[in-house]
C-alpha cells in the first residue's frame, strides 16, 4: 500500500516539476512580455496542480488522510493565475510596452488610441 | 435555479425529519427523492430543471481540462523547437455573451487554452482582445472558441 502510494505520488510530482521547468525555460526563451505570460500562466498553473495532486494522493493512499486544504489550494491557484497573467499583460499594454518585432497584427491599437482621446 | 435547489434541500430536510435519522446518508437519500419530485413537478416551478444545468457545467469543466492539457503540450513543443517560427499578435473577438460574469468566465478559459491569452476587454463588454501565439489561423481560432467555450457558457447561463 505504502509503496504504491510512493510510486503514484512520485510520478505526479515528477511531472509537475518537469512542467514547471518548461515554464521557467519558456520565460527565458520567449521574446516579449505577452508571449512570456503565455508560458508563465499555463505551464506553471498545471505544474503546481500536478504537485498538489501528487501530495494529495500520497497522504490519501498511505495514511488514509483526505486533505481538503490541498483541494482548496488547487482551486485558488486555478482561479488566480490566469487573472494575474491578464492583469500583467494589460498593464504592460497600457504602459506602451512594445510587442516583439515578429508580431504581425495588433487590433487593440486602434481601439486603445481612440479610447485615450476620449478620455483626453 | 437557486430556488429549485432551495426546494430540493427543504425536501431533503423534511425527509430527515420524517425518518428521524439525522445523518448525512439520510440527507443524501432525501435529496435524491427531492430531485425526483422537482423533476416531476417542474411545470409548476419557474425555470428549467436545474439538473440539466448541472450536467452542462460538468461538460464545461471537462472541455476545460482537455484544453488545458493540450495547451501545455503546445507550449512544450514551442519551447523545445530550436528556432520557433511564431507570429504573435493581438486580435479582436466579438462577443455574444453579455453579462460581466459570463465575460469573466470566458476570458478566464481563454487564458488557459492553447496559444491564446486575453489582454483587454472593451468598455461596453462587446469585444475581447486576445493575444495569440500564432496569428495565422485567426478566423479558425475565433470559430473554435465560439464553438466550444462560448456555446458551453451560453448553455450554462441561459
Amino acid at each position: 500500500m505504502k509503496e504504491s502510494a510512493e510510486v503514484i505520488a512520485g510520478v505526479f510530482i515528477l511531472l509537475g516539476t518537469i512542467i514547471s521547468l518548461i515554464s521557467a525555460i519558456g520565460l527565458v526563451r520567449l521574446p516579449d512580455v505577452y508571449t512570456r505570460s503565455h508560458a508563465a500562466s499555463k505551464s506553471s498553473t498545471v505544474g503546481v496542480l500536478f504537485i498538489l495532486i501528487g501530495t494529495l494522493l500520497y497522504f490519501l493512499i498511505s495514511e488514509g488522510y483526505f486533505s481538503i486544504r490541498l483541494i482548496l489550494g488547487i482551486i485558488f491557484v486555478f482561479l488566480t493565475a490566469p487573472v494575474g497573467a491578464h492583469v500583467i499583460s494589460r498593464a504592460a499594454y497600457r504602459a506602451n510596452v512594445p510587442l516583439t518585432k515578429s508580431s504581425v497584427e495588433d487590433e487593440l491599437k486602434d481601439y486603445f488610441q481612440e479610447h485615450e482621446k476620449e478620455r483626453g | 435555479m437557486a430556488f429549485q435547489i432551495l426546494i430540493n434541500i427543504i425536501i431533503a430536510l423534511m425527509w430527515m425529519f420524517l425518518s428521524e435519522s439525522y445523518t448525512f446518508a439520510s440527507f443524501i437519500a432525501g435529496y435524491i427523492w427531492g430531485l425526483l419530485l422537482v423533476l416531476l413537478l417542474n411545470r409548476f416551478i419557474p425555470g428549467r430543471f436545474y439538473g440539466i444545468r448541472v450536467v452542462k457545467i460538468i461538460k464545461l469543466i471537462l472541455i476545460f481540462i482537455r484544453e488545458l492539457v493540450l495547451s501545455n503540450l503546445s507550449i512544450l513543443k514551442l519551447i523545445y523547437t530550436p528556432k520557433p517560427e511564431i507570429e504573435p499578435g493581438i486580435f479582436a473577438l466579438p462577443l455574444e455573451v453579455k453579462s460581466n460574469w459570463e465575460v469573466t468566465l470566458l476570458a478566464h478559459l481563454i487564458s488557459l487554452t492553447p496559444g491564446t491569452l486575453s489582454v483587454a476587454v472593451s468598455d461596453n463588454n462587446d469585444t475581447l482582445f486576445i493575444h495569440a501565439m500564432d496569428i495565422d489561423e485567426v478566423d479558425q481560432s475565433i470559430q473554435e472558441i465560439k464553438d466550444s467555450f462560448e456555446k458551453a457558457i451560453l448553455e450554462v447561463t441561459r
